[in-house]
């Protein structure tokens, strides 16, 4: 077996993801120091492109608006959980992040006044509760596409470095400090050692750990992964958001900004059922609660649909024109894969799994956290593989595009201010003998179990056991499944020997992520013996602040997970129960 | 506790792909190779490529991230045709036939459905794809709806490279630019906010530009954004014609 060729660059800022908040990042740091992106994708291929609905800001654009309304929705759709400085700075530099894209080129929807239209969105709204607001800056329903490509496009601009179809497999580090990435090249299975004054994280989320979802196959978690094995913590894994519409059984995202534009859930029977949960906002409650709610029509018998597992998404009663001005893509998305019309047939979803509330945790200058309070130089993550936190136990809708812009120019912005007047961390000798171990251990095992086998079981227990209910009871068994895994993992098999474009090889080295992130969002779901956002348990109905108003921070302990808590920042809000 | 069963309920049909097969490092030529799987109603091509590769031939190499049409990853021909792997459902092809699938052409096969996009992504950045404004607004652009209406179309193409695959003249003059790289073009020149369109049809104007079509709409066919690919082309041709958008 051929060892592999090792290739060292130095640079003064390296970004590993070249999503919205890498190439964002990249925007700020291109232009004033030596930049690498790096990123396993070809940049546009990245998820943030899958984003539809739209990207919160207060504007004010078509009605009175504030950004301190914003913060308090933010807070409060968080269940309280939210860092409450991160969202003011979020909330407040939304509007300056919505006019950076505009002047960059986004094509977004215009009033007729050829401003920047605004729509509905769940959980936003006038003045602390008051009634639903437009907030929403959006093009059509393709809103991430065009952010992906606005940012792509000025990265080409500005002529950025990328690497692309790069795999970074490690972090290496040096007393304390970042040095340097190790990446797989994917079209020669070379490894690339890049050094970097700053390093910043933006590697997107980990939906692949649950089988419905609205993730892309390449969302492993790499990122958070490659953390939590240096030994850093990791916060609010537990907090994890099921979106309530996915098309059913194949978790495909259909936007709120369906709900946002009228659309109406039903169950079996017709009833519109939110105006049971959210009397007020009814359908654009926070997406927990709203996915929590068709769950429980389900359970109670009230689906839809042969199996009676599903409920419906109605937009029959909106007017075709508006349909296909406002919500093109996912209406297609509906005919292409359900086969079902929207125009006149009701649509058939179930939640799916969406987004990480928790990653790998910073503070307002996206710089990354060792413990509570303690700062690793020279190290940044920004984006969804980041908890900051603005989302708390619950992200509301449009406000991760608007993280990904507000928090990736951040973590820009502060690593140039630290690569101007850092040196680089000398990179240690054996600083590819990690990886060079791995990928061996996993081309050369003679192991028998498949990765597809062992990624599918993990999937399935993680969708039984740990999704929109948990209990102590089903968390145990996520568990006890995901060691047996783990055992199992020992003795995979990769049959693809070679080392141009070896797929094979990486799924099983993505595997091994999927397996770790699963474990600690576990651990940590089981030590929160409460119900908050996106974390409910049916042994612990009700939200407990005296004990869990705290962000939980797994660390890994060898073999073992610790998990220690963290204060929550107050600024204005007090906890108050969340009513819509 | 709440697994979707819906899936079980829709009919499962017996499907042979014949998949093209390359690998250098093999040193085989290319070559079919027929694989039997068994696919659901909701399946698509991608799917059972999945299945090939994860049950059967770990070494089966393809692209693919979002699998539901929007990254631009896996555009292959299957049965002839440029397609998104992830948009086409197995059902709506002839199953009573096998179903070929082979790399997009005119561009370097690197391993299996894998090829060589740096031609395709170089075409694409020699039009200059970005906004060229001098101005610097303090708040947002002005845009009037009919303005952003111009361009809409060709804001929605995903770099998949189904159209400039599919256009004969690209197969036969690899560096004519290509539908994809003009349609990029196209989202820019017709943008009101935009400076930059004399420089973008000046490039096109080149010998290896817009005047190479022969619209075929091949392209239009293949876009699996559903934009109107000729049709942007035709409407650069006439603005070179016209000296402005
Ligand atoms: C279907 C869908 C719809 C959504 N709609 C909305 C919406 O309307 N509004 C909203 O606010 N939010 C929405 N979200 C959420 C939001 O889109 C994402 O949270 C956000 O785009 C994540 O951006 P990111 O830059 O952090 O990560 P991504 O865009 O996922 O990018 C991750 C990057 O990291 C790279 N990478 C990963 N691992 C590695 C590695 N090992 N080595 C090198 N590179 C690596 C990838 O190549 C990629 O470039 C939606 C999400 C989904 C899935
Ligand atoms: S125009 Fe259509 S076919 Fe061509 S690259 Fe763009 S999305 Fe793909
Ligand atoms: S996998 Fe993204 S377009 Fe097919």
């Amino acid at each position: 077996m051929a060892k592999p060729t090792i290739h060292h660059h130095e640079y003064d800022v390296v970004i590993v993801g070249a999503g919205g908040a890498g190439m964002r990042a990249a925007i700020e740091t291109g232009p004033h120091t030596k930049t690498a992106v790096i990123s396993k994708l070809f940049p546009t291929r990245s998820h943030t492109g899958a984003a539809q609905g739209g990207m919160a800001a207060a504007l004010a654009n078509v009605e009175e608006d504030s950004w301190e309304w914003h913060t308090f929705d933010t807070v409060k759709g968080g269940d309280y959980l939210v860092d409450q400085d991160a969202a003011e700075i979020l909330a407040k530099e939304s509007v300056q992040a919505v006019i950076d894209l505009e002047n960059m080129g986004l094509p977004f929807n215009r009033t007729p006044d050829g401003k920047i239209d605004q729509r509905r969105f769940g959980g936003h709204t006038r003045d602390h509760g008051k009634a639903p607001v437009r907030r929403s800056c959006y093009a059509a329903d393709r809103t991430g596409h065009m952010i992906l490509q606005t940012l792509y496009q000025n990265c080409v601009k500005l002529g950025i470095e990328f690497y692309n179809e790069f795999y970074v497999l490690d972090l290496v580090m040096n007393d304390g400090k970042p040095a340097a990435v190790v990446a797989y090249e994917l079209a020669t299975g070379d490894l690339h050692v890049f050094a970097g004054k700053s390093i910043i994280f933006a590697t997107g989320g980990f939906g692949k750990i649950f089988k419905t979802t609205s993730n892309a196959h390449t969302l492993t978690g790499d990122g958070v992964g490659i953390i939590w094995r240096k030994g850093l913590p990791l916060e609010d894994m537990e907090f994890y958001q099921f979106h309530p519409t996915g098309l059913a059984g194949l978790g495909i995202l259909l936007s709120e900004a369906a709900r946002g534009e009228g659309a109406i859930l039903r169950n079996s029977t017709g009833e519109r059922f939110m105006e049971r949960y959210a009397p007020t906002i009814k359908d654009l409650a926070p997406r927990d609660m709203v996915a929590r709610a068709m769950a429980n029509e389900v359970r109670e018998g009230r689906g839809a649909g042969p199996n009676k597992d599903y409920v419906l998404l109605d937009l029959t009663h909106l007017p075709p024109e508006v349909i296909d001005a406002k919500l093109p893509d996912i209406t297609e998305f509906a005919r292409t894969y359900l086969g079902v019309e929207p125009y006149t047939e009701p649509v058939p979803v179930f939640p799916t799994a969406h987004y990480a509330m928790g990653g790998i945790p910073t503070n307002i200058k996206a710089e990354v956290l060792s413990n509570n309070k303690t700062v690793v130089p020279g190290l940044y993550a920004a984006g969804e593989c980041a908890c900051v936190s603005v989302h708390g136990a619950n992200r509301l809708g449009t406000n991760s595009l608007l993280d990904i812009n507000v928090f990736g120019k951040r973590a820009g912005i502060y690593a140039v201010e630290y690569a101007k007047k850092a040196k680089h961390v000398p990179v240690p000798k054996d600083a590819v003998d990690e990886t060079v171990a791995l990928l061996e251990h996993m081309r050369n095992a003679k192991g028998t179990e498949k990765v597809a086998v062992l990624r599918k079981e993990l999937q399935d227990t993680m969708d039984l056991n740990a999704q929109v209910y948990r209990t102590e009871e089903s968390l145990d068994e996520a568990l006890a499944k995901i060691a047996e895994l783990r055992k199992r993992y020992e003795h995979v098999q990769v049959q693809d020997k070679g080392m141009r474009f070896n797929t094979d090889l990486l799924e099983a080295v993505e595997l091994g992520f999927l397996l770790d992130l699963a474990e600690v969002l576990v651990a940590t779901a089981k030590e929160r013996r409460e119900s908050r956002g996106g974390h409910f348990r049916e042994d612990y109905p009700t939200r407990n602040d005296e004990k869990f108003m705290v962000h939980s921070m797994a660390y890994k302990n060898g073999s073992k997970i610790k998990i220690d808590w963290k204060p929550v920042t107050i600024t204005n809000y007090q906890p108050m129960e969340r009513k819509y | 506790m709440s697994d979707v069963k819906v899936i079980d309920e829709i009919p499962t049909y017996q499907v042979t792909l014949f998949v093209r097969r390359f690998n250098q490092e093999d040193g085989l030529e290319a070559r079919w190779e027929d694989f039997d799987v068994t696919v659901h109603g909701t399946d698509r091509v991608l799917d059972a490529l999945h299945k090939i590769k994860w049950e059967q031939d770990g070494s089966l190499t393809f692209r693919r991230s979002c699998a539901h049409g929007v990254c631009g990853s896996d555009a292959m021909r299957i049965n002839g045709r440029n397609r998104l792997a992830c948009k086409t459902l197995i059902k709506d092809l002839d199953m009573t036939k096998p179903i070929y699938v082979e790399p997009i052409k005119g561009l370097t096969v690197e391993k299996d459905l894998v090829v060589d996009m740096n031609p395709f992504y170089e075409a694409y950045r020699a039009v200059k794809p970005f906004l060229i404004a001098s101005d610097k607004p303090e708040k947002e652009r002005i845009q009037s709806p009919e303005d952003r209406e111009r361009f809409e179309d060709t804001t929605k193409c995903i770099l998949c490279a189904a159209c400039t695959s599919s256009c004969p003249v690209f197969w036969t003059d690899g560096q004519y630019f290509g539908p994809a790289a003009i349609v990029n073009a196209h989202r820019f020149i017709f943008d009101s906010r935009d400076e930059g369109a004399e420089v973008r049809l000046d490039i096109l104007n080149d010998k290896e530009g817009v005047w190479r079509c022969r619209t075929t709409f091949n392209c239009t066919e293949a876009c699996p954004r559903g934009i109107e690919v000729t049709k942007a082309i035709a409407e650069v041709k006439q603005a070179i014609l016209r000296g402005k958008p």
